[in-house]
């Protein structure tokens, strides 16, 4: 059975139909939020831990 | 046999990245550290089934995916209480949009079913190609594109921006939610 609302979401514009500068927009806040995160570098802990691995030489596993 | 100087500087420069990644997934810094550092410790353990020439950053990126699948079942509420936190993170907001924009666009990002958001992350921010992230999501290069399209459709509606007028029954739940989010 077909409601309104079935019927007005059929309606509705199809993905991929967002103007150009809607997109634009959304991909500057995409990239804004992401390079914050990447801009911090590498934290000490993660320096640290390859410090470590290496230091054991790797853990022959053979 | 001590690491390759290569590998290690490959491994390290990926970090930044990785984290991005992993916060965008789960929304909470502390879990997104410890997901990057299991997976670390996963490819470094299993650095023999990596093919040198290959690309590392995609490489450690479907181990971080896998590993979060994996465990993200068992933590699934813990993911939904991690949007607060996720504010801590950002030591900037980009002051060209403004402060309320920027908050909506992440609360909007969280909402996304995480299959959308993790395409638009890896297309988006993280710079992979449809390919490599097709590559990374163990899926269709079709099925990636799509769910970038809906996931850049869904943001726009949660956030009431491209005409949102023109998507039908949804004033209500644009009100409940232009009043939400606290």
């Amino acid at each position: 059975m077909e409601t309104a609302e079935t019927r007005n979401r059929k309606a509705s514009p199809k993905p991929g139909k967002l103007g150009r500068e809607v997109q634009a927009r959304l991909g500057q806040q995409l990239r804004a939020m992401y390079d914050d995160v990447v801009n911090q570098g590498v934290p000490d802990r993660f320096a640290d831990l390859l410090n470590r691995i290496d230091g054991n030489g790797n853990k022959d596993k053979h | 046999m001590p690491m390759d100087e290569s590998v290690r500087k490959a491994v390290l420069g990926a970090v930044p990245s990785l984290r991005a990644f992993a916060i965008s997934l789960c929304g909470n810094v502390d879990r997104a550290d410890d997901l990057v550092q299991e997976t670390l410790l996963r490819a470094l353990a299993n650095i023999d089934s990596f093919q040198p020439g290959t690309n590392m950053s995609a490489w450690l990126f479907t181990i971080l995916r896998n590993h979060f699948r994996s465990e993200y079942r068992k933590r699934r509420r813990e993911v939904e209480d991690g949007e607060g936190r996720y504010a801590e993170t950002l030591k900037t907001q980009p002051e060209q949009y403004g402060h309320v924009e920027f908050r909506e666009f992440r609360e909007a990002l969280v909402k996304l079913p995480a299959d959308q958001r993790e395409a638009l992350v890896l297309v988006g921010a993280s710079g992979f190609s449809y390919e490599e992230a097709a590559h990374i999501c163990e899926c269709a290069v079709g099925t990636i594109k799509s769910r970038v399209n809906r996931a850049r459709t869904r943001l726009a509606e949660l956030m009431s921006i491209a005409g949102a007028d023109d998507f039908g029954p949804d004033e209500q739940t644009r009100a409940v939610m232009a009043g939400g989010g606290e």
